[in-house]
C-alpha cells in the first residue's frame, strides 16, 4: 500500500545542465500530515514542490497522490504561492470565488458556492475584506486570501512555496498560528517549502531536509513529536523544540552548509 | 487582529496609554482647499500670459509676418464668439468642422480599436502568427500616414472612406504592437493560478489575460488616438470638404492668418481633451490592475 502522497525517484535535470537539479528524491507523505521541506536556497526544493504541483514535468521518477500518478497540475494539488498571486482586478471575495467556481461547480450549486466562499474568508478571518482588491490589503491578509483560496478548492494536498517568506516576522508568526488553527480543524495533508528553521519546528509533524544541489537529495528526515496544539511562547524553552531545532540548524550549518557561502 | 497568544504573566509595570482617559487628538491645519487649487492652476495662467504678452510684442514689430494676439481676437472675433454659426456650404462655424474630423476619426479610430486589439490577441497568443506578422507590421507602421492616401482614394474612389482609411491605418499599428506584448507579458503567477485551477481556452483568455493585457492594450489605443487626430488634419487639408483640416487650409488659401491661429487653439485643445478621455476610459477599465 503507498502513501498517501508518494513521491519515489523523482530526478529533476535542466535542459542545457549536465547535473540534474534534485536526485533521487524519495518521500512518502500520509494523509493529514504537516510535512516541511527544507534546504539552502539553490536546492531544489521549490522546484520539488512545483512538480508535486504539476507545474514542472520530473525528468525521472514521478508522484503518486491517492492512488493515481500526477500529470499537469491540478485543483486537487493547490498551491498557496510565494508572492500570493492573486489577480489584481479581482476583489478578494471574486478571486477565491474564480477558484471555487472552476473548481466546484459541478458539485456545488451557485448558493453552495457562495456560502463555500464565505466560509473559506471567515477561516482564514478575512470576512471584513471581501470587497477588496489585492492592493488595498496588506501583504498578511494578501497571502491569507492566498491560503483561503487554496483551501477553497478542497485539495486532497495542500502545497505551499515559501508562503510566509515575504513577510515581517510579527505578521509571519501571526499567519503561522493561524495555519496551525486551520490544520488543527481541517487536517489538511500539507506539504510546505521553507526556509525558516522555526517555521518548520514549529508546523510542522515531520522535516525534510534536503542537501545542497545540484543534485540535491533528501538527506535526512526529522520527527518533530511535539504534541498538538502547540504554543509558540510555551515551546520557547520546552527541550524537545530546542533539540529538534539543533537538529536541523545542526544539518543545514554544520554538515550541508551552504556552499555559497563557504566560497565566500 | 486575532492574536492566539495565551496569558502569559504580565510583566509588573507596564504602561498602557490610550486604554483609561482618552487622548487628545491633535488637531493638524489642514491647507484650505482653495489654496491648493491655486497653486495648481496659476503658474500655467502665469506661463501663459507671460508666452501672450512675448508673442504681442513680436506681433507688433514692424514687419512681422504673423498677427499678434489682439488682432487675432479683433480680426477673428465671429468665429472664436460663435462656433455655431452655419451659413451653409462650408462656411460653417468650427463647430461644426471640429465635429466632422470627430466623427471621422471616431469611425476610422473604432475599426483600428477592434482589428487592432483582435490581431494584437493573435500575435500574443500564437507564436506563428508572430513570426508571420511581425515583420511585416514593423515596414508598414513606418509608412507616413499621408503616403496611404493616393492609394486609399485609388480604393475608394471617394474622399469620406479615404480619410477613415488612413486613420485606421495610423492608429492601428500602435494598438497592435501594444496588445501583444500584454498578452505575451502575462505574468507567470497568473498564469500558474490558472493552470492549477484548470482554467482554460477562452475562459483562461477571459477572466486572465484579457483583464491582464487592458494597461497595456489603454496604452496602445492612447498612442492611437493621438496619431489618428495628426494624420486627420493633414489628411483633410488634401480631401477638401468640412472638416477642421480643410477649414485651416481654406483659411491660408483666403490669408486669414487669424483664423489658422485660432481653429490650431481648436485643434490642441481637442488633441489634448481624446487623450485624457481615453487615459479616463483605461483607469475605469482597468481599474486596480495597474496598481499592485
Amino acid at each position: 500500500m503507498p502513501a498517501f502522497l508518494d513521491i519515489s525517484r523523482l530526478t529533476i535535470a535542466f535542459p542545457r545542465s549536465p547535473v540534474p537539479v534534485l536526485s533521487d528524491v524519495e518521500l512518502a507523505i500520509e494523509k493529514g500530515e504537516f510535512v516541511a521541506v527544507i534546504g539552502h536556497s539553490g536546492c531544489g526544493k521549490s522546484t520539488m514542490l512545483n512538480v508535486v504541483a504539476g507545474l514542472l514535468e520530473p525528468t525521472l521518477g514521478g508522484v503518486v497522490l491517492d492512488g493515481r500518478e500526477i500529470s499537469g497540475p491540478g485543483p486537487d494539488r493547490a498551491v498557496v504561492f510565494q508572492n500570493h498571486s492573486l489577480l489584481p482586478w479581482l476583489t478578494c471575495y471574486e478571486n477565491i470565488k474564480l477558484a471555487v467556481d472552476q473548481t466546484l461547480r459541478g458539485s456545488m450549486s451557485r448558493k453552495e458556492r457562495h456560502e463555500w466562499i464565505l466560509h473559506n474568508l471567515a477561516l482564514v478571518r478575512m470576512t471584513h475584506a471581501k470587497d477588496k482588491r489585492p492592493h488595498e490589503i496588506s501583504g498578511g491578509m494578501k497571502q491569507r486570501i492566498g491560503i483561503g483560496r487554496a483551501l477553497a478548492m478542497k485539495p486532497k494536498v495542500l502545497l505551499m512555496d515559501e508562503p510566509f517568506g515575504a513577510l515581517d516576522a510579527l505578521t509571519r508568526a501571526h499567519l503561522q498560528d493561524q495555519v496551525m488553527q486551520i490544520h488543527a480543524e481541517l487536517g489538511m495533508t500539507t506539504m510546505m517549502i521553507t526556509h525558516d528553521v522555526d517555521e518548520a519546528v514549529l508546523l510542522s509533524d515531520r522535516i525534510v531536509m534536503l542537501t545542497n544541489g545540484p543534485n540535491a537529495h533528501v538527506g535526512e528526515i526529522l520527527h518533530v513529536d511535539l504534541p498538538r496544539p502547540r504554543d509558540r511562547l510555551a515551546l520557547a524553552n520546552d527541550p524537545r523544540f530546542i533539540n529538534a531545532r539543533a537538529a536541523v540548524l545542526e544539518f543545514l550549518h554544520a554538515r550541508h552548509a551552504n556552499p555559497a557561502l563557504e566560497a565566500a | 487582529m486575532n492574536v492566539q497568544a495565551k496569558p502569559v504573566a504580565a510583566p509588573a509595570a507596564v504602561s498602557t496609554p490610550g486604554q483609561g482617559a482618552k487622548r487628545p487628538v491633535p488637531v493638524i491645519p489642514q491647507d484650505s482647499r482653495l489654496r491648493k487649487i491655486a497653486a495648481e492652476v496659476l503658474p500655467p495662467l502665469l506661463i501663459l500670459a507671460v508666452l501672450l504678452a512675448v508673442w504681442e510684442f513680436a506681433g507688433r514689430q514692424p514687419g512681422a509676418t504673423l498677427p499678434a494676439p489682439s488682432q487675432v481676437w479683433t480680426q477673428s472675433y465671429d468665429l472664436i464668439v460663435n462656433p455655431f454659426y452655419d451659413n451653409g456650404g462650408l462656411d460653417k462655424g468650427l463647430f461644426w468642422h471640429l465635429s466632422a474630423s470627430l466623427t471621422r476619426v471616431f469611425m476610422g479610430f473604432s475599426i483600428a480599436a477592434v482589428v487592432g486589439i483582435a490581431t494584437g490577441l493573435l500575435i500574443g497568443t500564437s507564436t506563428f502568427a508572430m513570426r508571420g506578422l511581425d515583420p511585416i507590421f514593423q515596414v508598414l507602421r513606418t509608412i507616413p500616414p499621408l503616403a496611404w492616401l493616393p492609394l486609399s482614394l485609388a480604393a475608394f474612389r471617394e474622399a469620406q472612406p479615404s480619410a477613415i482609411f488612413v486613420i485606421f491605418i495610423t492608429s492601428v499599428w500602435p494598438i497592435i504592437i501594444n496588445t501583444s506584448v500584454g498578452v505575451r507579458n502575462v505574468p507567470q503567477d497568473y498564469r500558474n493560478v490558472a493552470a492549477v485551477i484548470r482554467l482554460r481556452g477562452p475562459a483562461y483568455f477571459l477572466k486572465v489575460v484579457l483583464p491582464a493585457a487592458a494597461p497595456y492594450i489603454f496604452t496602445g489605443l492612447r498612442i492611437g488616438i493621438g496619431l489618428s487626430w495628426l494624420a486627420i488634419i493633414a489628411a483633410e487639408m488634401l480631401i477638401g470638404g468640412v472638416g477642421i483640416g480643410f477649414f485651416v487650409w481654406d483659411a491660408w488659401n483666403s490669408s486669414n492668418l487669424t483664423d489658422i491661429i485660432v481653429a490650431l487653439v481648436y485643434v490642441g485643445l481637442v488633441g489634448f481633451a481624446l487623450d485624457r478621455l481615453v487615459a479616463l476610459v483605461g483607469r475605469l477599465v482597468t481599474r486596480g490592475t495597474m496598481a499592485n
